[in-house]
């Protein structure tokens, strides 16, 4: 049990540190909410600084606690997230580094860690969302390409996107998981229309994809046809290892504020809110202790998170919420003006629970995989 | 950082793990409990001969030299095999009073908070602790036998104040890391057993943890154990006052909660005496009250908050 960073992993924090310090006051202001081909120019340019920094690729070429450090000084520093590039960085890119053949590889994850292509992801489907294996989008090959009709849903930054990973049912004769290929679809393809998709906390984020006899060319597809479900798997379990382990520093520094807000305006001598905001320094204190239990696992198997992240995405994703419905009991009148940034994060925390697994699909993988109790109904 | 165990560190988890399998089974607990909690003496001098007690002790005064986290895995297993006892109380007065370190002297603390004494008629002393983590004796000649709760925790309730020699300002950081150490090996094992019953108790044709009510319950069963044990690993390599409290806050919680739900997974056989489920619950509700409690661990999380802004 050693909490310590080695003198290679704090000379790595200290110039991560000092670029920061340096880069950041040269950004541009960020987007306003809603503006997705602003928010696209300036992810992309993010991006480009830390790949002309040697930053590029941190998420896969650094080791697991070097990314941790990474994403806890950005963090810290109040650097951009990730964003528009998520996509790209952590799903399709791994995917095609992986799996895909030296061309591709040259084709596509170049233009990725230069923030020059932003990526989405066509997954989720209208009846396929728990049970994506269940997907029904069809690819019918025609000579030299695949010809594709059907429906994504739930597509992160689909306007403003290059390429869409796409699953679709190459055989549908085939058990469910063996029908289904992976392909990348230029969203410029005739046939790609978008549809963005307003949720609950009024923003639009996500998009309707609808496919209508779109050709892509076969030799956009990575891997095998009729292999893309064990393609996909390859690097589905990142989202939810350390993916949020930044989250956790902003919550933190989130629960400090909520805390100097209610000393303020004398919420803090109500001991029930108190003692409340105490137990989730407790919870935030032990998430963070648990992804460094999860980062030092992974470093030793090989890079890969385990169904750590499973546990520590059933109690974050809670966490999170309880954290804005504490801060929702500080601002008294408050939480019912969605001028107030709390106000908004309390509405957007109700979809860490359903997004990359929702917690009761967690629970299922910790029932049957690590505790060996049989398939549930 | 390195944050798994060491290989040293397993294996002194196997060793007392293996001890305490052989010394501690099933049997012994029933006839612990059949004692009415009396401890066995015998098995105590063992576990002084195995360094339980001199564990942190420097290797020039007979100990092992090792640290709070090997002292946290030791308790761990402790608190697993349910092993009555002031363990903690005697851990902390090895080096202070003589015979505490190999075993020979059984010392229990008396509790600022309750004025409770565990394990009186069996110990040699009474004392309490300063904050500084000196033992003082405690004239115990009033103490009065209260019915506990806990059937393998005697209890006696002493006048107060109880502890006028040692005002302690501050809990006890070892005693409260240590305690929240039990708790987490007691909730490890109520999983574990929750487990084992739900993959062998057949309704309705199949067993009853392939129903989806029953496995979720015991993955948050799993996920409190794991978030309370990074928690309270983190907390003894650190050492540090805040976050052995919240450490303490979860392992409670994964203790209690875990107990509560393992009776529910084992259904009516988890309400009877003859099941080990009760003694898990009665154990954890009586460490919950131990040397720092919910609400005291939750304002000192709330004053870290404040003074950190």
């Amino acid at each position: 049990m050693d909490l310590a960073y080695t003198a290679a992993e704090e000379e790595f924090r200290a110039r991560l540190r000092d670029w920061l310090a340096d880069a950041l006051p040269t950004l541009p202001p960020p987007p306003p909410a809603g503006d997705w081909p602003a928010r696209r120019a300036y992810d992309s340019d993010w991006q480009r600084r830390l790949y002309d920094a040697g930053y590029g690729n941190v998420h896969r070429d650094a080791s697991p606690t070097l990314r941790l450090i990474f994403l806890e000084e950005t963090e810290k520093a109040g650097a951009p997230y990730v964003g528009a590039n998520f996509v790209g960085l952590l799903h399709a890119g791994p995917t095609i580094a992986a799996e895909g053949t030296p061309e591709q590889r040259e084709r596509w994850l170049g233009p990725i860690l230069r923030g020059e292509a932003i990526w989405c992801q066509g997954f989720s489907e209208p009846e396929a969302g728990s049970d994506l294996a269940s997907l029904r989008t069809k690819a019918v090959r025609d000579g030299d390409a695949y010809v594709v009709t059907g429906q994504k849903i739930w597509t992160s930054h689909a306007e403003v996107a290059d390429w869409c990973e796409l699953l679709v049912r190459t055989d549908p004769g085939a058990p469910r998981h063996r029908g289904i290929t992976w392909l990348a679809m230029p969203m410029d393809a005739p046939g790609v229309t978008v549809r963005p998709l307003r949720t609950l906390a009024g923003s639009a984020e996500f998009a309707e994809v609808f496919l209508d006899e779109v050709r892509v060319p076969a030799a956009n597809r990575v891997g095998e046809e009729n292999d893309g479900w064990r393609v996909t798997m390859v690097t589905l379990s990142f989202e939810r290892g350390t993916a949020f382990a930044g989250e956790v520093v902003a919550c933190r520094r989130t629960l400090d504020e909520v805390a100097a807000r209610a000393r303020a305006n004398g919420r803090w001598d109500d001991p029930v809110l108190r003692r409340g905001l105490g137990r989730l320094h407790a919870e935030f204190t032990a998430l963070w202790r648990l992804v460094q239990w999860n980062v030092s696992e992974a470093a030793a198997i090989g890079g890969v998170p385990g169904t750590g992240g499973s546990v520590f995405k059933l109690r974050y994703s809670q966490a999170r919420q309880e954290l804005y419905d504490a801060a929702a009991e500080v601002l008294g009148p408050g939480a019912l003006d969605l001028s107030v940034p709390w106000t908004r994060e309390r509405l957007s925390s109700l979809s860490y629970t359903i997004a990359a697994g929702t917690s009761q699909i967690q629970r299922n993988i910790l029932a049957e995989r690590v505790l060996g109790l049989p398939k549930g109904r | 950082m390195d944050f798994r165990l060491s290989d040293d560190q397993r294996a002194l988890r196997r060793g007392v793990r293996d001890l305490l399998d052989g010394r501690f089974g099933r049997e012994a607990l029933r006839a612990a409990v059949d004692r009415e909690g009396r401890l066995d003496r015998k098995l105590w001098r063992e576990l002084g001969d195995a360094g339980f007690f001199a564990l942190r002790l420097p290797e020039d005064d007979g100990g092992a030299g090792l640290g709070l986290s090997e002292a946290a895995l030791v308790f761990e297993e402790a608190g697993r095999a349910l092993l009555p006892g002031p363990l903690v109380a005697t851990h902390l007065a090895a080096g202070f009073v003589p015979g505490a370190a190999d075993g020979t002297l059984i010392v229990t603390a008396v509790s600022e908070l309750d004025c409770l004494v565990q394990h009186f008629d069996d110990a040699g002393t009474v004392v309490a602790f300063a904050s500084d983590g000196t033992p003082h004796a405690v004239d115990a000649s009033e103490a009065v036998a209260v019915r506990s709760l806990d059937p393998l925790t005697p209890l006696h309730r002493l006048p107060r104040p109880c502890a006028p020699e040692a005002p302690g300002q501050l809990p006890l950081g070892a005693a409260v890391l240590l305690t929240a150490a039990e708790q987490l090996g007691s909730a490890a094992r109520s999983t574990e057993e929750a487990v084992r019953h739900a993959k062998g108790r057949v309704q309705f044709g199949r067993p009853i943890g392939g129903f989806q009510a029953v496995g979720h319950l015991c993955a948050e069963m799993l996920v409190r154990t794991e978030v309370a044990r990074a928690a309270v690993y983190a907390a003894a390599v650190r050492g540090d006052l805040t976050e052995i409290a919240g450490a303490k806050l979860l392992a409670d919680e994964a203790a209690v909660r875990g107990a509560k739900d393992c009776l529910q997974v084992f259904g009516g056989m988890g309400f009877t005496w003859e099941s080990e489920v009760h003694l898990h619950l009665k154990r954890a509700l009586l460490r919950a009250r131990m040397w720092l409690t919910t609400a005291q661990a939750e304002e000192i999380q709330a004053q870290a908050l404040a003074s950190e802004f």
